[in-house]
């Protein structure tokens, strides 16, 4: 066997490696295609009080791409404070029902931030964004969709991911990330977290690929 | 000697970046849906550096934005009307406020019972 050969046997079989991971199951979310989507400020399981405004901040750009409606960020958290829900926590717990009735959802996002900002280690430091999320119907509380936002740059040359790089170019203006290194790294983790090809978002009915999306079919 | 006035370094990027592009777009449509301009940007400020992003600040910028979004014929992205009613609401002009609160309604539907909802609260105070 040449060695082109045994190459492409291992290749392959990295290949059938990850296929035994089970794609996400798209038959609900694909009934219940929404039209909008509320993005609910993040609970946060980190020391880092920037983390839910970084990925806050970075969210509205990949779903509105994606073809969906995205409530506007900040005016949803200031209206929810003025009316008595100070934090997060207090906002996740707002039944879906009042959500229907007072801001007109279609789903929400509920997000909770992980993991997020600089780690020192010795010799480098890494900066990590990782945060899980969750699309809920608002109609029937079913779950759309559940993922990660994750995304990790190493300060050492040369080992921050080149793709990761370029989508984060591509899909973002990169603001302040010399000051807040976290909050270009979101935009990233939050670009991939839609548009991932397996595991991301359904294009939504704003998109012209809406009716052609063949993911998980 | 004639310089070549797109090195291949050049155009493998430009190349690089379509083929990106597209993967992103899975395959559909030719491109950016909206024009950005500062919205997220302005979000992230606001939170960032509090005294920095003031109504005031926002507004102009906002505006920019969206003439020149007029200005190439692209639209806006959901919520940028809605920010801009909202900033308008914090510096107390109420008829500004209800201009864009409309328009946002007028250009994403999706969004009525929220506007609504800011336009009669406006009402009753």
């Amino acid at each position: 066997m040449s060695r082109g050969r045994m190459a492409l046997g291992a290749a392959l079989a990295t290949l059938v490696g990850c296929a035994t991971i089970p794609p996400p199951d798209y038959s609900g979310y694909r009934a219940h295609v929404p039209r909008s989507i509320l993005v609910l400020p993040p609970q946060n399981e980190t020391t880092d009080v920037t983390a839910p405004y970084d990925y806050l901040a970075t969210v509205t750009r990949p779903l509105a791409e994606a073809g969906y409606y995205v409530f506007p960020v900040a005016v949803i958290d200031a209206f929810l404070k003025e009316n008595g829900l100070p934090t997060a926590g207090e906002m996740h717990a707002v039944p879906l029902g009042r959500i229907r009735e007072v801001i007109g959802a279609d789903a929400v996002l509920y997000v909770t931030i992980e993991d997020w900002g600089q780690k020192y280690r010795v010799i480098s430091s890494d900066t990590v964004v990782k945060a899980r999320a969750s699309l809920i119907d608002v109609g029937t509380g079913e779950t759309l969709w559940t993922g990660i936002a994750f995304a990790q740059q190493s300060s050492a040359a040369g080992q921050s991911d080149p793709l990761a790089m370029l989508i984060a170019a591509l899909i973002t203006q990169v603001v302040s990330s010399a000051t807040d290194p976290a909050h270009g790294l979101a935009s990233t983790a939050n670009g991939v977290m839609v548009f991932d090809r397996n595991r991301g978002f359904l294009l939504g009915p704003r998109h012209p690929g809406f009716a052609q999306d063949v993911r998980g079919r | 000697m004639v310089t070549d006035p797109e090195p291949l370094s050049v155009r493998r990027a430009a190349g690089l970046a379509s083929l990106l592009a597209g993967v992103l777009t899975v395959g559909c449509g030719p491109g950016p849906l909206y024009y950005w301009g500062h919205y997220e940007p302005l979000v992230y400020e606001m939170y960032a550096s509090p005294g920095k992003a003031l109504p005031a600040e926002q507004i102009d910028e906002l505006t920019e934005d969206i003439a020149t979004a007029q200005a190439k014929g692209r639209p806006v992205p959901p919520g940028v009307h809605a920010h801009l009613g909202y900033m308008y609401l914090q510096q107390g002009n109420a008829a500004a406020a209800r201009e864009q609160f409309e328009i946002e309604k007028g250009l994403f539907p999706e969004s009525t019972v929220f506007m609504d909802r800011l336009l009669s609260r406006m009402a009753a105070q």
